[in-house]
């Protein structure tokens, strides 16, 4: 399925000029009742690029996913997704802008009426694609998260670690331009984590733009060493990018 | 029913002679000569006694010795056009025959006329009022179903729902319910009216609560009326609630 959506993207690359950046962040700060959680954050993402976000815990790395997708507003700054401005968005432009993005929650978010498989299915029945969902390309995507035998579960029934690859898959059924993922390997073993970084560089490779909020060293190393990607890390607030001691 | 009873009742009027035995001839003569000239009555004729004992049946039994019993004697009227003037008439029937009385059934039939007019406003109104209640019903549901349901609708806007996908669903299911439900109601209360006591020709004048010929269609009116204003209801308060809770 992953070929067949990638011919998809080249014809809807056309439309996007090359130099643009898919999340811009120019002087955004966030506070929450009135305590400084992110201040001074200028960032681009540029298309096909590969990012991870590090930074102990607490210092804001969510906050600052979650004002990638307009699921917070910057209190200061400007955030422009997709060249837009994020205060600008109508309740539709921001619906039909997180189509394009894939979303990996740190706690995960479904519907627990709804099996794991129809879960997946659902942001292409949401955006009126109900013809895109294929059973193949389900059992596809349950095979690439390994998850082939708890497709008929419901969410609540998931270990934290499947409820996790279960969000991954979600995430890229839409073959969004660009994923953002929390903590993704957070509760999987070494081996699972390094099977779903495989996937990440894999759609990396495909042309989309991915950032990674993680502690995991380790993990950041394995990537390196296959794509070049660029660690961010906060710090006191502040963006910096991190050495290349990584 | 009201225009049932206008009409009935409009057209005939009685007047009653009670007269000694030697001049009740001489008086109904006058009476009809009166009438005769009196512009507004179609035709006049004195009930014959077989009629009389017909009226009088249900009051005093079947063997009423008419012939020996000081009975008034009885013209039926039946008026044409805007009929008689009736104060005139009541005025030249007293100087030609002053043992005659026009009972004209205005006396007792404006009262009733009045009666069942309100009644008609009274349905339109109860009409009204139980479709106002509930369109207000159905929009409190909505309302707190929305609300209830707020997790659901953060992941379908996570996953780049619009308001009128969510509104759909929600639309949808209150519509079919009212539909149901409102088709339930309407077979029940068919039955209802299909097994009320069958009332006389004379009885059903008053009661005239059976549906006749093309009023049967009204009932069927129902069940689309109640979806309609649950369609309407529920998306209204849809899109309210979602746009409260972005
Ligand atoms: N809704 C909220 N109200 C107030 N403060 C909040 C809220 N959400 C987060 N915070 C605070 O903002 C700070 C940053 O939180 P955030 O979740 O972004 O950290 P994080 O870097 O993702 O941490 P972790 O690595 O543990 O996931 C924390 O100090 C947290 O307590
Ligand atoms: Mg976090």
């Amino acid at each position: 399925m992953f070929v067949c959506d990638a011919r998809k993207d080249a014809k809807r690359g056309i439309k996007q000029k090359a130099g643009q950046s898919l999340i811009e962040l120019k002087n955004a700060g966030f506070t929450y009742g009135g305590r400084d959680i992110l201040s001074e954050m200028t960032l681009r993402l540029q298309p096909g690029s590969f990012h991870f976000l590090t930074g102990p815990s607490g210092s804001g790395k969510t906050t600052l996913l979650n004002l990638c997708y307009q699921a917070l507003l910057p209190t200061t700054g400007m955030v422009r997704i997709f060249e837009q401005d994020v205060r600008a968005m109508t309740r539709d432009d921001i619906a039909k802008m997180r189509r394009r993005i894939g979303v990996v929650h740190q706690n995960c978010q479904f519907l627990d009426h709804l099996s794991v498989r129809d879960n997946l299915a659902l942001p292409l029945s949401v955006s009126g694609r109900e013809d895109d969902i294929h059973p193949s390309n389900l059992d596809d995507l349950l095979g690439w998260v390994g998850l082939t035998e708890r497709g008929e579960a419901l969410p609540p029934e998931l270990s934290g670690g499947e409820r996790q690859r279960a969000a991954l898959a979600r995430a890229i059924i839409m073959s969004p331009d660009l994923i953002l993922a929390d903590e993704p390997t957070g509760n999987v073993d070494w081996e699972m984590a390094q099977r779903l970084m495989a996937l990440l560089v894999e759609l990396n490779k495909m042309g989309k733009t991915i950032l990674i909020a993680t502690h995991d060293l380790n993990l950041i190393r394995t990537v390196k060493s296959e794509v070049s990607a660029r660690v961010l890390r906060i710090n006191n607030t502040k963006l910096q990018l991190a050495g290349a001691d990584l | 029913m009201a225009a049932r009873w206008d009409a009935e009742l409009a057209r005939t009027s009685t007047i009653r002679i009670s007269a000694p035995e030697g001049q009740m001839a001489a008086q109904s003569e006058a009476v009809l000569e009166v009438l005769r000239t009196t512009p507004g009555i179609a035709s006049a004729r004195v009930m014959s006694e077989a009629e009389q004992r017909k009226l009088l049946e249900p009051w005093f039994g079947p063997d009423l010795p008419l012939d020996t019993l000081p009975v008034p004697r009885l013209i039926e009227v039946l008026e044409e056009g805007r009929g008689p003037d009736a104060a005139g008439l009541k005025l030249r029937l007293s100087a030609e025959a002053p043992g005659a009385v026009l009972d004209d059934h205005t006396r007792w039939r404006r009262p009733l006329v009045n009666a069942a007019t309100r009644l008609r406003i009274l349905g339109a109104v109860s009409i009204l009022l139980i479709a106002g209640s509930t369109a207000a019903m159905i929009t409190l549901a909505a309302q707190s179903a929305l609300a209830a349901n707020g997790q659901v609708i953060g992941v379908l806007r996570l996953i780049g729902a619009r308001d009128v996908y969510i509104a759909r669903a929600f639309v949808r299911r209150f519509t079919l319910r009212a539909l149901v439900g409102a088709c339930v109601g309407t077979v029940l209360a068919m039955i209802g009216v299909l097994f009320m006591p069958a009332a006389a020709e004379e009885g059903a004048f008053l009661t005239g609560l059976g549906f006749k010929g093309w009023h049967w269609i009204l009932p069927f009116l129902i069940p689309p009326l109640a979806a309609f204003v649950a369609f309407w209801a529920t998306r209204w308060a849809a899109f309210r609630t979602l746009s409260r809770l972005s």
